[in-house]
Parts: C-alpha cells; structure tokens; sequence
C-alpha cells in the first residue's frame, strides 16, 4: 500500500497572531526530544512495508528542526517505509531560517521541495502579520534555495489583509513570479476563533466579502497569466509542480499524521493525535483518537473532489447523481460551475462561495 | 350563612399598581393562608402572568375576616384580568360583584385601562371603593391622586385609605371600607337557581370547573344543572368554594354567594362566560342579561418552524384550548410555511400570551404571520364574506365595499405627550373625538381607529413616544367602508403567500418599502440573487435585491484535517434547516418575524 507521510512540527521562533495550529515555544530539548519521538513512531510502522510516495514537514515551523534532526528523521523513513525515488519531500520553512548553509544541509537529507512562509511582498503587510522577515528577506531565501539546489519551491501568499488593495496584491505576485519559484499557495485571511487576530478584533478591518471576492479573482487571473495554473482553491502552480502530498487529501488517499495534532487517513480511518507535545514525547507510541470510523464516503468524496480544479466525476458517484444533476442548471447559468455530462468542476466563482455549492449540492 | 354577612368584589388595577400584592395582603390578614405557605403573589397561578405582571384568567378566594364590629365575614375576591383583550371577561367578573376596590398607585395616577374599568363597575352598579397604594414611594402624591380620583370619576375619595401593600400598611382600613361600603348581596335561595359563570378552567381529574356567582336559588351536589346559552345539562359532583389554595366542596351554594361547580363537563366549548345556570328540572324563566358569545378579533398564520412538528402544534393547541375558550384555531395551508393553523385571539396581548406559551410550555419553534383582523366585504353579486386570511382575500373587480373594523380607543398620557400621541394617531388613520384634561398635567384623548392599525405595533409605539408614561385602551366600535388593498410581497418573483397582508390603499406604500427593506435586512446572501419585490395586484411598487453570496469559501488545509471541514458543511447545513426554502431562496424564520414589527 502506498501512503504519504505528514509529519507536524509543533513549534515556532514566535507565533503569528493569525495562527491556530498547534504550535509552541521552540527550545532545543524539546526539538531533540520531539525528533526521537518522531523517529520512534515511524518506526513503529517498519513492519508494515508501506511505499511512501510524499514526505510533509509542516507546522509550526519545521525549518527550525537542525540539518541533523531532518537527516535522523529521513533516514528513519528510509528504514522503515519504502521511499520511492521520485518521492516529493517538503519542508516548511520560515524564510528567516533559510541560511546558504541550512539550505544545503537540508537538501542533503533528501528534504526536494521548500514551503516559505513568504506571505506578502509588502514591508507593511508583513508587519500586520506579524511576520519576522522583510520582502528582501523573502526574495533573498528563495533565490539562495534555487542557488542550493531546489527545484519545486512553493511560496505562501496571503490575501484580503485590512487596506490591502489590488495593487500591492498583484505586486506581491509580480516580485514572487520574478523569483525561481514554481508553486503559490494563496490563502484568504480567515480570522480563527481563539488567536490574538481574533482578540483583536481584527475581523472587523478585513476587505468585505465583495472586496475580498473581487481581490481573488484578480489574484486568479494574473497568476494564471503568469503561468501559475489554478489547480485547488487555493493552490496554484507551473503545470507539474502541483504538491503532490496536498492531493492526497483532496484524492481521499492514505496518509499517516505524526506528531501533536497531526491528522491522519490510514487503513479506512481517520484519527487524530492529541495537540500536547510533552505527551507525543513522553508516549512510546503516539495516542491517537479516531475522528471519522468510515471516511471517504461519497458525500465527503464529493466535496474534497470539488475542491480541485479536476473536479468530480459524477459517474464516481451514482448515489449522489441525479440530486446533484437537478441543481446543476441554475449553478451553470450563474457561472458557478462547469459541466461535461460527466466531470463537474467549480470556476473560480464558483471556488468563493465553495462552502455552500458544495453544502448545495452534496450533504 | 346570613347573605349580610357576604361581600363580594374585585379589585381594579392598572398594571404594576399593586392589585396582585394588595390580594396578597388580603389573604394574609385574613389568614387565609398560612404565612410560610405564601408564596408571592398567590392569586396569579400562571408563570407567563407572573412574568408580565398581568393577571389573565379570572379567579375567585373566599377568606374569613372579622371585622372591628366582633362579626366574622365572608369575603369573595374575585381576581379580574386587566387587559384589554379580556374586556368581556371582565365585565362578567364585575357582575359577579356588588363592589370594586378601585387601587390606583399615589405617584402615578389613574390610567386609561383603570378608568375603563371603573367605568365598566359604575355601569354594573359596583360600589366603588377607592383605595391609594404605594404611598411609601418618595414620589407618592397621595392628595393630587385623590382629587384626581374624585374629579375624573366623580366618586368621594378623601377618606379613601392610603396603603402600601408592599409594606402592610394600612390593610386593615381596606378590608373595613369593605365590610362597611359594599353592599351584602341580594337573592333568594328558594326560588329557582340562576347562577353567572365568570370564569371556567379545565381540570384533568374533574373536568371543567366553572365559577359562578349565585343569583337566586340554591345548587346542591347531585342537582342537574343546565347552561342556558348552549343547554348542555350535567349532574353536580360538587359545589362549593376555593380557598387560597386549593377547592372545598361543602355540598352546595346558595343565593348571594360565589363559588365553583364540577360536573363532569368535558368539553369548555360548553360553559361559555356569561352563560346562566339554572337547574333542569326548575328552570328560571329566563337567562341573566349580558351574555354574549365571545368572538375572536385578531387572526394570524401559527406554523411550526420544522414541519415535523405539525402533529405537536394542534395537540398544544387543543390542550390551550381547553382552558380558553376564547381561542379559535383551524387547520390552513401556505405555499411558503406548510401546514399549519389560522388561530383567532381576543386581541394582541392574548396572541402574544398564546403564542408564547406554545413555545414556552410545549417546546415549540413557530412561525407566525403578520396579525390580520377581519375585513367585511360585500361583492357585486351581494354576498358579504369575511376575510380573516389575506391569502382569500378576493379579486378587487369582484369587490362592491369594503369595511374594516374600528375601535374606540382612548389614551391617558401626560399633556407634554399630546403632541406625539396626536401624530400617532393621525399617522394610523386616526380621527380624533375629544380630548379632556384630567388634571393640570394628565389628558384623556379619545381617538376613532382603524383595528388594523393598531394590531401591529401601535401600543409599543404609543409607549416609546410617551417615555412609557401612556396608558391605551379600546372597544370595538363596529365596521366602517375603507379603501383597501391586498399588497403581495414576492421573492425571486413569486409571491410568498404568508406575507401577503390588507391594508389601506394609502399606506400601501410606506408600508411595501418597509417591509422590503426588513427583508433585505433578514434574508442573508446567498449563491443566487434575490429579489424582494412589493405588489398590488400585478404592479411592483416597492424593491430591493439581496445580492448574491461573494464570499464564503474554506481556505486553508488544516494539514489534512478534513473532519474540520466537513463538520462545517453539515453545520451549515443543520443551520439551513432553520430557513424556509421558497423556491431557489432561504428565508430565515426572522425574516417572517421581522415584518410584524416595522417601527421598532
């Protein structure tokens, strides 16, 4: 069987005030700590004999993890899963963490492909958010990897912040697109319940929906015209260069979570391990509680499905087919969707207001 | 024993001026009950009425008093509602009287809901005893409130006694003026029996209980009695009295004394309020005067929120029912709300007492349609119909008249208010009678207005306007011709048949774009457009457009957490079953709700 493996690092120099992923504060014990738990779990599955076809560090910020800590980790994957050559292996990483010498060193683990928190190429967007870096800071960590050695770097874009205007969007887009990068992932700021953003009140500073609207398909537009072809929501990329691990979730195939609050989709289930670190290293095995006994159905099928550019195949889907096919008129006559008789998929209009064409459609 | 030795009366009250407190009083100083078993407020056995302040079904307590002069007296308090709604109800309580403690708070006067009854227990030949409460407020004005009493009522009131009932004092003055002012009741137990029922309740052990007031005769346990107006005969199982907490049946009831009879009724539609009671076998030769049927004034669509819940809202409502005569429902249908039931009330405050006790005490989500009163409306053929529904309202070309009922209403505010309550009026169509000042600063106005308008908002907005200080209340005056429409209001384009509404010609569309812009307020975005249009006949006279939804999308992957995800859709999808799905639009519960009440 073959599986990817998302491997959650659950610590930050500083935490960003729009964050709510179980993070916490990086010391070096704890890093040291965390890595022999996670080699332990991955360990645990050595008798299984599963393929690995993706890698996934994320977090928090796994680029904190020390060459030598990403190198234990990826050697114990080799031991124990079958890492198949062309594996996709990614690391998250905070461009401020991103030294010539760190770049190097993480390339020699096998670590293939860098995902950089660059956010915005704005100086005064980067300060809202909070972020450590400046937009040179940025640029310079993106071309030091293409120097090192990467060849499928991704940069995160963060859009609909408070005043931002098209302009400074399409700016951010224009200096990342200058910039050997071949995948954008673009997230509408969504303020979360429980982080500062929200204590804040930041919410109230957000662009309104129809400015937010107009802002992402703008954004969609210029990325597509500069080669970055939608292929998710929020996902876009030099066709080729798609991440390969993210798919995997929208595909409903397996993969194994490691680490506090890492999700998993294995062997029929879906389970969670609990968001406490000093548990994930204290356990000899990782807890885990099951979320969802009997995924992947079709209503959930559906809706990740949907959320690709691909689309769904209706014929994947009998049961849910001809409720689907009667609404589908008036979603086409709106622009919402595109529709060959067999494969439905969402236009970018249609991706804005996913949450309820698919709630509309589907459950 | 000896009927001189009987009062009964009532006590009258504007809300909040001490009449269920003083009622409490009373019952301690005759020791009715015990004072550890007093709980606050006895006489008030609904939770809704405690909450509000507002007593709604009559009920009747004897208590013992011995007075100054060494005699022990029977004392009947019959409890009257103080609401408008209930003005028959009340008038059958005061007939049930020989006199009427008239309380009236030291610092705020007499209010219109006050002088209505006192007018209505002079016309019955109450002896009017005044009493001053609240004098322990550092407001009280006790002098200014008598001579108001004595100029606007024309009854003496400078010796009336002043108490607070909240503190204790000065109780026993009241219970003296009883004992001297009122009249004992006349009547003679041998002749045939002609007992008033004032009041009835349903009790699940013993049937319908009514509470009469014996006029002449004697009823005894065993006796067959028959209830004029609808001569329905029953055996009497037992007759007696209710002390301050629970019946005692003492076998039988004679002239001049009130109390209860059980005799297996089932059905409350039997013992309509006002009707006589004479026993079968020695009929009286004719009922008392002054009954009437009681009959529904306001209408309205009651739906419950989740379809399902259907079979729930009749059996809540059968059950209300049988407790309330006065309450009418039958089944009906909407396009937009489903299946549900045209319920008739007495008027607002009864529709808001209904409705919140369908949600309150038997759990339900209801949606209800805009009040609609009953429009008379006599066609070119000569039929007259009457509409209480505007979805059967019929096609204008087919229409010769149309009437609409009217009420007197009159208002007692401060002077300073006038001004506002004049523009209210006039604002409802009002045409204004007379106005009398009452006193240097406080004016009785008296005002013709159509019901119609006065069933949606008017008393909350005559409060707002007076800073609360107006008091209102009315009586049905009867129909009167009026130019009115049915204005339709469409979402998407068809017409949403449960907001559709009478109204006059003139405020059609004022009214269309308020309720347009409510909602457009209500309905929130969603994937399609929708337009809200307002209509008379096929012309659109109002409109707004809720625009579609831009935005509403889940960014980010949550490292694969797709439970996350899906969890939000199906919660957004339990939040949808809480719309009504009209077409392609969903219109929140709210939004129907949000058409009742336009100014506020």
């Amino acid at each position: 069987m073959d599986t990817g493996i998302y491997i959650h690092v659950p610590f930050c120099a500083r935490k960003c005030g729009y964050c709510d992923f179980y993070s916490g504060k990086f010391t070096k014990e704890l890093s040291e700590g965390f890595t022999d738990a996670v080699i332990r779990n991955l360990r645990a599955f050595s008798g299984e004999h599963y393929t690995a076809k993706t890698v996934y560090f994320g977090g928090g910020t796994p680029s904190l993890l020390s060459t030598e800590q990403l190198r234990r980790i990826m050697d114990e994957v080799r031991r124990s899963f079958c890492l198949v050559p062309d594996a996709e292996v990614t690391l998250e990483a905070n461009p401020s963490t991103l030294t010539a010498e760190k770049l190097s060193g993480t390339l020699s683990t096998g670590i293939n492909r860098l995902s950089i928190g660059v956010q915005s190429m704005s100086a005064e967007e980067l300060r809202f958010l909070g972020r450590n870096h400046s937009p040179e800071r940025a640029a310079k960590a993106v071309a030091d990897a293409a120097a090192a050695g990467f060849r499928n770097i991704s940069c995160d874009l963060m859009l609909a912040l408070p005043d931002q205007s098209a302009d400074t969007l399409m700016n951010s887009i224009h200096r990342l697109a200058e910039l050997p990068v071949q995948h954008i992932s673009a997230y509408i700021l969504k303020v979360e319940e429980g982080t500062p953003f929200c204590q804040q009140g930041i919410a109230e500073l957000l662009p309104d929906e129809d400015r937010s609207a107009e802002l992402y398909l703008t954004m969609v537009k210029e990325l597509e015209a500069l080669g970055f072809m939608q292929y998710e929501i929020s996902n876009f990329s030099i066709p080729g260069f798609e991440s390969r691990h993210n798919c995997r979730y929208w595909q409903c195939r397996d993969y194994i979570g490691i680490g506090p609050s890492a999700h998993s989709c294995h062997n029929g289930v879906r389970y969670a391990v609990p968001p406490d670190i000093q548990s994930f290293i204290s356990s000899p095995v990782q807890q885990t509680e099951v979320t969802d006994p009997s995924p992947c159905g079709p209503e959930e099928y559906s809706m990740l499905r949907l959320r690709l550019k691909e689309g769904l195949m209706l014929s994947r889907v009998p049961e849910l087919r001809t409720d689907i096919e009667k609404k589908l008129p008036l979603l086409l006559r709106e622009g919402y969707v595109n529709y060959d008789g067999n494969i439905l998929s969402l236009t970018p209009k249609g991706f804005l207001v996913s949450n309820q064409i698919i709630g509309h459609l589907v459950f | 024993m000896a009927n001189d030795k009987i009062r009964n009366f009532c006590i009258i009250a504007h809300i909040d001026h001490g009449k269920s407190t003083l009622a409490d009083r009373i019952l301690e100083k005759t020791e009715t009950v015990a004072i550890r078993d007093m709980e606050e407020q006895l006489l008030d056995n609904m939770d809704i009425e405690r909450e509000r302040g507002i007593t709604i079904k009559a009920r009747a307590v004897r208590l013992k008093y011995t007075a100054q002069d060494g005699e022990d007296y029977i004392f009947n308090l019959i409890d009257t509602p103080g609401h408008v709604d209930f003005n028959y109800e009340v008038s059958r309580s005061l007939a049930a009287c020989e006199g009427a403690v008239l309380v009236v708070d030291a610092s705020q006067g007499i209010e219109a809901q006050t002088l209505a009854n006192t007018y209505l227990a002079i016309e019955h030949d109450l002896e009017v005893v005044p009493v001053v409460n609240k004098i322990d407020l550092p407001s009280a004005d006790p002098d200014r409130v008598c001579s108001e009493v004595e100029n606007v009522i024309g009854i003496p009131a400078m010796d009336a006694p002043r108490i607070s009932a909240k503190m204790g004092t000065n109780i026993e003055a009241v219970l003296e003026k009883i004992v001297t002012d009122i009249p004992a009741p006349k009547g003679d137990p041998d002749k045939p029996l002609k007992a008033l029922i004032f009041d009835s309740y349903y009790d699940s052990y013993k049937g319908v209980i009514i509470y009469v007031r014996v006029k002449e005769g004697t009823v005894k346990v065993g006796d067959n009695i028959r209830l004029m107006a609808t001569g329905a005969v029953f055996n009497v199982v037992e007759a007696g009295f209710m002390d301050a907490t629970s019946l005692v049946n003492n076998g039988s009831l004679e002239a001049g004394e009130v109390g209860y009879i059980a005799a297996s009724i089932k059905s409350i539609g039997d013992t309509q309020v006002g009707d006589t009671v004479t026993n079968n076998d020695e009929p009286c030769d004719e009922p008392l005067p002054g009954y009437r049927k009681v009959n529904p004034m306001v209408f309205s669509g009651v739906y419950p929120a989740d379809g399902a819940k259907y079979g729930d809202l009749r059996e809540a409502l059968e059950k209300l029912q049988l407790n309330d005569a006065s309450l009418s429902f039958e089944p009906e249908t909407s396009v937009a709300l489903g299946f549900g039931f045209r319920c008739g009330f007495l008027g607002l405050l009864h529709m808001e007492i209904i409705q919140e006790r369908l949600e309150r005490e038997y759990n339900l989500d209801l949606i209800t349609t805009a009040p609609s009163v009953i429009y008379k409306v006599t066609m070119t053929n000569g039929e007259v119909q009457y509409i209480d529904n505007p979805t059967n309202y019929p096609d204008p070309a087919l229409i010769r008249t149309a009437e609409e009922p009217m009420v007197k209403a009159s208002i007692l505010s401060p002077s300073d208010y006038v001004g506002n309550i004049m523009e209210l009026c006039q604002d409802r169509r009002g045409v204004f009678k007379d106005m009398k000042y009452l006193d240097d600063t406080r004016v009785e106005l008296h005002y013709e207005l159509p019901l119609n308008e006065i069933v949606y908002d008017f008393f909350d907005v005559l409060k707002s306007r007076t800073k609360g200080y107006a008091s209102f209340d009315y009586e049905m005056l009867g129909y009167a011709p009026s130019k009115l429409v049915k204005l339709d209001i469409l979402l998407n384009g068809e017409v949403v048949d449960a907001l559709s509404f009478i109204i006059h010609a003139d405020k059609a569309y004022g009214r269309a774009r308020k309720i347009a812009e409510k909602l457009k307020e209500n309905i929130p975005r969603q994937l399609f457009e929708v337009p809200i249009q307002a209509a008379i006949g096929g012309k659109i006279i109002a409109r707004e457009t809720v625009k579609a939804m831009r935005k509403d999308v889940l960014a980010k992957c949550y490292g694969g957490d797709i439970t996350r995800k899906k969890k939000l859709l199906e919660k957004q999808k339990e939040g949808k079953k809480r719309m009504r799905q009209l077409g392609t639009v969903e219109v929140p519960q709210e939004a129907f709700m949000s058409v009742l009440k336009l100014d506020s």
